[in-house]
């Protein structure tokens, strides 16, 4: 689906402020559109190798060391590039069993990955197996409804994080699946779970009015779409009951998004919601372009996808 | 205009363009990650040393699978399933007869607890990591005869192929109704304490199963499904794992 309306790149600001007396503004020239590159990743289940050529499935799919070339070489074509992971970095392959995940966040921190998102499947080796990992990560994680307040966890991980890229203001929150039936308790200790839409109404606020951000992503790992269970909180569910926030990056479902989902939120504004399968098969990318000045339609952006 | 004025202006311009940058435009894409690709270097070499050991141990031929087998090939019983379920009690029977001085019953795993498919062709140590990733180990429960008719009703419910060792035998009418359901050819009886086993995930409620407590006593194996598979896999020169009648529905 295409979606194409008019934008007009150049800004009248631009233009009056040169004109009132040559002051050089370089960080907030915006005679120039700014891009803002968001890549991602899900579930990729400590898939490191690529998958080999007998693989029933993948065949020579994957591989993290190819997808550092290709993160390499977007950064290098615009430095403004965040890397996020939404979830389940754990679980799946023999590296997992043998190192606890330790391989894991050191390529991710290789990769430099920004932030990521706490999955189900990361509390396999109980929160204190998390926990022990934490060193080996140079990324930080965000869940907004995740309250590890009395675990070993408090502190370690943030409901939402600020990244600030060419002067935009980017807010990342996340939100995490319910635990109870999934995770034993005994892994997951006295983790304490929260509705993923309330938290992400909550943290929309924030981040719109209080933090001022100009992009707002929800990292979430609670699943794209149940279709069997119309009452399961899913991403297609939290994009229509929240506002201002601009992309959902999803996980759990493992669902093989060609490309992103355009949704209507609470406001009738469009949000994306993407998700790129699982095992590091693809890499999801999303650009954003800004534009400032009064010369923005009030409809929103063009969305192509 | 002075210059106090100008400074002014930009000031409260330089507030506007900060304030208004709005998204214009957006585009989404997704990107494949395959041999087109160039590997990293240096990520390669950090792998290298890791792929090493882990390969060292899992590259060992441990038995030979004449076709594929899949979760899906069965409506409420697969080959791997049953093979699945089955080398659990095999393998668990002695330890537990030797710690109790009693048998297992039966065994019941979850359709979701098998995590990857078993290829045509050699099984290694990997193919028991791929099915099994997760660490959870056998656990024994000993429940009255009622609990195991709630146990049976899940099934019932639940529709799905959730493996079953070949001592249990559940049979479902067209509309999901219990037909029968009997342990070693004997219906189940409210009184008798039954021993089975299982996995610490299905033990503390996992996938639904809430009927594993409250019980009659538990008895922790400290016995990874994994090398339950492993240990059976190194036994069988090739396996031979079939779908069944443990658990059917039937047509009418």
């Amino acid at each position: 689906m295409m979606k194409r309306r008019q934008f007009i790149q150049k800004s009248t600001a631009a233009t009056l402020l040169a004109g009132v007396g040559g002051l050089s503004l370089q960080s907030f020239d915006s005679s120039k559109t700014k891009k803002i590159t968001i890549l991602h990743t899900n579930d990729v289940h400590s898939h490191i190798d690529p998958f080999g050529p007998d693989d029933g499935r993948n065949a020579n799919k994957g591989g993290v060391a190819r997808r550092a070339t290709l993160v390499e070489s977007i950064r290098l074509e615009n430095p403004n590039t965040l890397l996020l992971d939404a979830g389940d970095i754990f679980q799946g392959t023999p590296y997992f069993n043998y190192y606890g995940g330790e391989l894991e966040f050191k390529l991710m921190s290789m990769l430099k990955y920004d932030l990521a998102t706490i999955g189900n499947h990361d509390f396999d080796n109980g929160i204190d197996g998390l926990y022990a990992q934490i060193p080996h990560a140079d990324f930080e994680f965000v869940s907004a409804n995740y309250d590890f307040s009395n675990t070993v966890m408090d502190t370690h991980i943030k409901p939402y994080k600020i990244l600030i890229k060419d002067g935009i203001r980017i807010g990342v929150f996340g939100v995490g699946i319910k635990l109870e039936g999934l995770v034993d308790k005994k892994m997951y200790k006295e983790t304490v779970y929260h509705d993923p839409i309330e938290k992400a109404q909550d943290m929309s606020r924030i981040l719109k009015e209080e933090e001022k951000c100009d992009l707002i992503i929800c990292l979430s790992h609670i699943g794209y779409e149940y279709k069997n269970k119309p009452n399961k909180v899913s991403d297609i569910k939290l994009a229509r009951a929240t506002k201002n926030i601009d992309l959902i990056i999803g996980g759990h479902t493992h669902t093989f998004l060609p490309k992103p989902t355009i949704e209507k939120n609470s406001e009738g504004k469009d949000v994306l919601v993407n998700q790129v399968g699982c095992y590091g098969l693809y890499l999801g990318k999303v650009d954003f372009y800004f534009s400032s000045g009064k010369n923005i339609k009030a409809d929103g952006a063009s969305i192509m996808v | 205009m002075t210059i106090k004025h100008t400074l002014k202006l930009c000031f409260l311009l330089l507030i506007f363009s900060c304030s208004t940058q709005k998204v214009s435009k957006i585009e989404g894409k997704r990107l494949n990650i395959d041999e087109h690709i160039e590997s990293n270097k240096a990520v390669e070499a950090f792998i290298k040393p890791y792929r090493e050991h882990v390969n060292q141990d899992m590259n060992n031929i441990i038995s030979y699978a004449p076709e594929t087998y899949s979760k899906s090939d069965g409506e409420l019983n697969t080959a791997i399933g049953n093979l699945m379920a089955d080398a659990v009690f095999a393998e668990s029977n002695p330890v537990f007869s030797e710690k109790t001085g009693k048998n297992i019953d039966f065994v019941l795993l979850n359709h979701g607890g098998i995590r990857a498919i078993i290829s045509k062709g050699n099984i290694t140590t990997r193919t028991a990591y791929e099915v099994m990733p997760f660490e959870n180990a056998v656990v024994v429960v000993a429940m009255k005869g009622n609990k195991v008719n709630e146990m049976m009703t899940y099934l019932a419910k639940a529709k799905r192929a959730h493996p079953v060792s070949k001592q249990l035998q559940l049979t479902l009418t067209a509309d999901d109704k219990i037909k029968s359901a009997t342990v070693l050819d004997s219906p189940i009886d409210v009184n008798k304490i039954y021993y089975v086993a299982t996995n610490d995930y299905l033990y503390n409620g996992g996938d639904g199963m809430t009927f594993f407590q409250p019980n009659e006593g538990l008895t922790v194996l400290d016995y990874k499904i994994r090398n339950v598979l492993i240990d059976n896999f190194k036994k069988t020169d090739t396996l031979s794992p079939k779908r069944d009648n443990r658990f059917i529905k039937l047509k009418n």
